[in-house]
């Protein structure tokens, strides 16, 4: 065989091997958003949006579940992003060369993929074992905590991408660091922050451990924030491991809700980023 | 003593001695680090008129720009020692408060940088910070930046839209309307026109000429013939060293200095 026709050869094999994996993954992917759409569809009617989760053998519906997941992803991200953005505001511009900031970014990276169980043992062990029972708040604080460093790095990194030149000008005009900040580097990286917080979003709305630890659960109705409230992740984990059909049906249909929510979520980061893009393609 | 054929002297040089000082650099030095960027410069720029700084990449001209306004306070290891008195008082002690010095020796870069906001806003920003005025005050100011940039006429209609949809050329005039805004007393440009093309620079360049009846103008380029065109004032630095200065005419035809004759001549540089 000829050098050509082996790296030919060569060529031929790692094109199929590279294909298949793709395949394998693309099936996979395929599969599991097919059974959820399969299963979860059968028990989409009105009665999932307005009824609340039922004892077993009765009719019922997610309102509860779909309400409490709200709440508590609005409450984690009303904490968290402010957090999140002036923690990665201070990397970026404050403390760009301090040697705190190398360390702060370290912790950042570990938190970023620390297991989500962790955050909710620890909201457990400072919050509901001092509270003396769980809530609402516990929950959402423990997804906060979840939230926290994807806003801090994303923020970080889109305020990066701001030319040096335009903080310059600025700082040139006699305008002070923080009115720079606010008046002139926030408004040219809004939409990639913007893209960072949905992100986040996406990110906790579907937690499910460090609601078990701190949210729980309720089966009824419930707007009190110091109490525990129902959340789509835990039901979807009750029901799915339960005997009754009803319940699993209620599952399979909460987990379409939750993916459908989440694929919205990143479809409308993705044209946020590719809007800004092209806006500064314009430049 | 070859003069480019492509150098005509400006119409104004010859007012220059006329104008009282407005900068005195004294003995100045600057460091990045340890690397000494100027070495002893001093030198008189005269008010209401444009002096250019030209030498050779590296030289230090953009260096010196950047000390006037103290921009390089930004950054963690520059340092400059020796004099710098505007109108006598010196902005180097450390009392001095950068933020003020700024609004009085304002800067327009080389990459025009519009902020995202309207091309009003652009202009008000730094007006709206300085210090409060009223509705009306405010409008008449930008108007009048915009008018004494040579861009009203092209922006009139359109001061609601996003500054970054003008034109390069565009953008740099409404940074320099940006600029004077603020009525500066110097005005520091820092190669103004090497990111735009002829058109826009010759703009730019008749922009400049206008304002210099109204502020100290310093202007660092890499083009010659800029220099010749539009200034009063020309200074030849070489590494980090004040080589020659005078009245652009003489440093273009009659320079004392072997080595401007041979940077102006385009022997090196």
């Amino acid at each position: 065989m000829s050098r050509l026709q082996r790296r030919k050869l060569i060529n031929v094999v790692a094109l199929g091997l590279s294909g298949a994996a793709t395949l394998i993954g693309l099936v996979c992917l395929g599969a599991i958003l097919w059974t959820l759409i399969k299963n979860g569809l059968a028990g989409v009617s009105t009665a999932l949006f307005t009824q609340m989760t039922p004892p077993p053998g009765n009719s019922g519906g997610l309102l509860n579940a779909l309400y409490g997941s709200a709440v508590m992803t609005v409450l984690a991200i009303l904490f968290g992003a402010p957090i999140g953005v002036l923690a990665g505001t201070y990397l970026a511009e404050y403390g760009r060369t301090a040697k705190l900031s190398m360390v702060i970014r370290f912790v950042n990276d570990v938190l970023l993929s620390a297991p989500s169980i962790i955050v909710g043992l620890f909201i457990y062990e400072v919050l509901v074992v001092r509270m003396g029972h769980f809530s609402a708040i516990a929950g959402a604080v423990a997804l906060g905590v979840i939230a926290i460093p994807v806003i801090v790095r994303t923020t970080e990194d889109m305020l990066r991408l701001v030319p040096q030149g335009m903080k310059d000008a600025s700082t040139a005009l006699g305008v002070h660091e923080w009115r720079t900040i606010t008046g002139v580097i926030y408004p040219a990286a809004r939409s990639g922050i913007l893209t960072g917080l949905l992100l986040a979003v996406a990110r906790i709305s579907g937690e499910t451990a460090p609601l078990l630890f701190t949210a729980l659960n309720n089966q009824f109705w419930s707007t009190d924030l110091n109490a525990p409230m129902a959340n789509l992740p835990v039901v979807i984990f009750q029901f799915a491991l339960s005997p009754y059909k009803d319940w699993q049906q209620l599952a399979w249909s909460g987990a379409l809700i939750i993916t459908l929510a989440i694929l919205m979520l990143s479809i409308i980061a993705r044209a946020i980023a590719a809007a800004m893009q092209s806006g500064q393609g314009k430049r | 003593m070859a003069v480019p054929a492509l150098v005509v002297p400006n119409r104004n040089s010859t007012r220059d001695e006329q104008q009282a000082p407005k900068l005195r650099i004294h003995d100045l030095n600057f460091y990045y680090g340890a690397h000494r960027a100027l070495a002893d410069v001093s030198l008189t720029l005269a008010d209401r008129s444009i002096t250019a700084f030209i030498g050779p990449s590296g030289c230090g001209k953009s260096t010196l720009l950047r000390v006037l306004n103290r921009m390089y306070a930004l950054y963690p290891g520059h340092r400059a020692t020796g004099e710098v008195l505007l109108d006598g008082a010196d902005i180097l002690a450390p009392s001095v408060d950068v933020a003020s010095l700024r609004l009085r020796v304002g800067m327009v870069f080389q990459k025009p940088t519009p902020f995202p906001m309207s091309v009003f806003d652009n202009v008000a920003f730094g007006l709206r910070l300085s210090r409060s005025m009223p509705r009306s005050e405010l409008d008449g100011r930008v108007e009048t930046a915009l008018r004494d940039a040579a861009i009203w006429d092209e922006v009139r209609d359109k001061l609601d839209e996003d500054g970054r949809s003008l034109s390069g050329g565009q953008q740099q005039r409404l940074c320099i309307a940006r600029t004077i805004a603020l009525r500066p007393e110097v005005v520091l440009f820092d190669e103004p026109t090497a990111a735009l093309d002829p058109i826009s620079t010759l703009r730019v360049e008749e922009t400049l000429q206008t304002l210099c009846d109204k502020f100290c103008i310093v202007i660092v380029t890499h083009n010659l013939q800029q220099a010749a065109r539009i200034s009063n004032v020309t200074a030849f630095m070489y590494l980090g060293k004040l080589i020659e200065v005078g009245p652009t005419q003489q440093i273009f035809t009659t320079p004392r200095e072997r080595r401007t004759d041979d940077y102006i001549t385009g022997r090196f540089g």
